[in-house]
């Protein structure tokens, strides 16, 4: 089929030319691993159950289960939703509107850039998930398999999303700020760091609109082996429609006649 | 049947509840073979149509065939047939990556075609020597300079061999040498592939050397349409200016009941006479002047130019947008109008 030999296509091109420049690469995956680093021994100290609403039993492991999950979907989030500053480069250049006049499916000119930031992201996050091992992170392997799940559903969508609003906006002036300036607060409220919980109320309230949350909570769920539950199917339905929603909008603005 | 065929085409941009009428009826009527030049002013809608053309913006009235397909119902099919190679200057550029090299970007756009890797390599290879980029093909697109990659752009539009190529401002940008380079590039298009060339430009030097036929659009509608020599005529005429000994009083009535002549003025001295078709004029005016006995001591024929034709037509000069003028400095640029000035008063007629 044509859509998925075309997606093929932009893939290789757009893989080609980020390893060309690989510093981004590299600088995405470092903020991270520092936060591991430098914040996660802060965490390691805290009261046995702190971190995990009760149940856990304190130190190290509970510290990282809950601590690295976070990180994850922190490196997704910056991660995705900043790739749609390379999108106007290459408006720029006019390479968009090259490719708008081949016979090459304009979908596909999205869905092959998402690939390649999907594949990105799960390299990243290998890097990551040893980089917690090695400081002491010990989950059961469905559990990582799983929360990969997760990251390329959170990726689909916030790639897709980014490069739609880039196109739109055609600045990375007026890009950047904007992206900042959701992306920040969504990892605030998501409970990165430490748990929502322990917030006051209006703070966890609040807290409720962010769907990073729900992910986050599903993939610490898996991480202290809790496959089934209540919080696992609420964050696999917030995945799967975030991943659906926002890759319908980006692929509108890819298919319009006139983006 | 013509290869592109197009009827009131048109297009409106909306924005904070304004509608601009950026194009408001196009004709176009392209024989397959033809180099078309579309001539305008900057915002008189050559972009916009161009856009509408290959498949980038849909107009919101009008029809049109391109290469044999429907652009509004089979806008692959004009995809498929057409090439296209976007203006490099202003909001975007010519379509190449800094980071690609040259033969990455030949043969991607051997597989956007859906032509086999061998293939692509093949008609890589061809295009290569034909556009002059012999030996660059290992290269970063970055390190090339204007003019090098401007003709990896127009190779790109061609891998395909298109029957129809479109060319947004081809060589606004360039240089004088790779500007005429590049007109020879795309005579020979035509000449060794039987390409059909829709280019725009806003230079009327290149319209005039180039073009078999050209559209002059000015406030999104085509004001005229013909060879650049008919558009030239239909304008103003020619003008032959002469000088005789002495006589020029009796020369002027005399002239002024010519058949060929229209108009007759005296400035410096020298007789200006309009005529319809210079070089047939000619003869006329020398067998009349040498039946009265009256001498000559000097003849010049000058034809209108396309910025003559311009200025009747639009109302506005494109001369400001010349290459030559271009960044010069205020110096340069008085030295120009003062050169400008004397030729049009003395006897240096353009031709």
């Amino acid at each position: 089929m044509s859509f998925i030999s075309d997606t093929l296509f932009v893939y290789r091109r757009q893989q080609r030319l980020i390893l060309r420049v690989p510093v981004f690469l590299i600088v995405g995956v470092l903020q991270p691993i520092l936060y591991l680093a430098l914040f996660g021994p802060l965490l390691v100290k805290l009261p046995a159950g702190t971190l995990s609403g009760g149940t856990g039993s304190g130190g190290t492991a509970e510290a990282y289960r809950f601590f690295v999950p976070g990180l994850l979907i922190q490196l997704a989030l910056f991660g995705s939703s900043f790739v749609g500053f390379a999108i106007i480069s290459e408006w720029r250049a006019g390479v968009i509107e090259r490719f708008r006049v081949t016979p090459v499916s304009r979908l596909a000119l999205l869905t092959g850039r998402v690939l390649r930031d999907v594949v990105t992201l799960i390299v990243q996050s290998t890097v990551l998930v040893l980089a917690g091992i090695a400081f002491g992170l010990r989950a059961p392997l469905p559990a990582i398999v799983l929360s990969y799940g997760f990251l390329v559903l959170v990726a689909i969508g916030l790639s897709s999303v980014s490069y739609a609003v880039a196109l739109r906006l055609k600045s990375e002036d007026a890009f950047a700020p904007l992206i900042n300036s959701v992306v920040l607060p969504l990892i605030l409220l998501s409970g990165v760091m430490l748990p929502m919980t322990l917030g006051p109320g209006w703070l966890q309230a609040i807290a409720r609109i962010s769907p990073y949350r729900y992910i986050i909570d599903a993939m610490r769920e898996a991480y202290a082996g809790q496959y089934w539950n209540a919080i696992m199917v609420e964050g696999i339905c917030v995945a799967v429609g975030t991943a659906a929603v926002f890759l319908w909008l980006g692929s509108r603005v890819f298919v319009h006649e006139n983006a | 049947m013509a290869i592109i065929e197009a009827r009131g085409l048109a297009r409106d941009f909306t924005s904070r509840k304004r509608t601009v009428h950026a194009v408001r009826g196009v004709d176009l009527t392209v024989e397959a073979g033809e180099i078309v030049g579309f001539l305008g002013p900057n915002g008189a809608g050559k972009t916009t149509t161009l856009r509408m053309l290959t498949t980038l913006l849909r107009p919101t009235a009008g029809t049109a065939t391109v290469a044999g397909a429907d652009l509004l119902r089979d806008p692959l099919g004009v995809r498929k047939r057409i090439g296209f190679v976007p203006q490099a200057i202003g909001q975007t550029q010519g379509g190449t990556s800094d980071n690609s090299l040259v033969i990455e970007e030949l043969l991607d756009q051997g597989t956007a075609y859906r032509i086999g890797r061998e293939e692509t390599r093949r008609r890589a290879a061809v295009l290569i020597e034909q556009l002059d980029l012999g030996g660059l093909d290992q290269r970063f697109v970055k390190t090339l300079s204007g003019g090098q990659r401007r003709r990896l752009e127009i190779a790109l539009g061609l891998v395909h061999e298109p029957q129809l190529v479109f060319l947004d401002e081809p060589t606004t940008g360039l240089d004088p040498q790779s500007r005429s380079n590049m007109w020879e590039h795309i005579r020979r298009l035509r000449s060794e592939l039987g390409t059909t060339v829709f280019l725009t430009t806003h230079y009327l030097d290149e319209a005039d050397a180039l073009c078999d036929r050209l559209f002059v659009i000015d406030h999104g509608v085509t004001v005229a349409a013909g060879t650049p020599d008919e558009l030239k005529r239909r304008v103003s005429g020619d003008v032959v200016t002469l000088r005789v000994h002495g006589e020029t009083e009796a020369a002027r009535s005399l002239l002024a009941m010519a058949p060929v002549v229209r108009e007759v003025g005296v400035t410096d001295e020298a007789l200006r006479l309009t005529v319809d078709r210079g070089e047939e004029a000619l003869p006329a005016l020398l067998r009349t002047l040498d039946g009265a006995g009256i001498t000559m001591s000097a003849i010049s024929l000058s034809r209108p130019t396309l910025d003559d034709v311009f200025l009747t037509l639009t109302g506005r000069s494109l001369r400001d947008d010349s290459p030559g003028s271009a960044g010069a400095g205020p110096g340069q640029a008085a030295e120009l109008a003062g050169a400008g000035a004397h030729g049009s008063n003395g006897f240096t007629g353009e031709e």
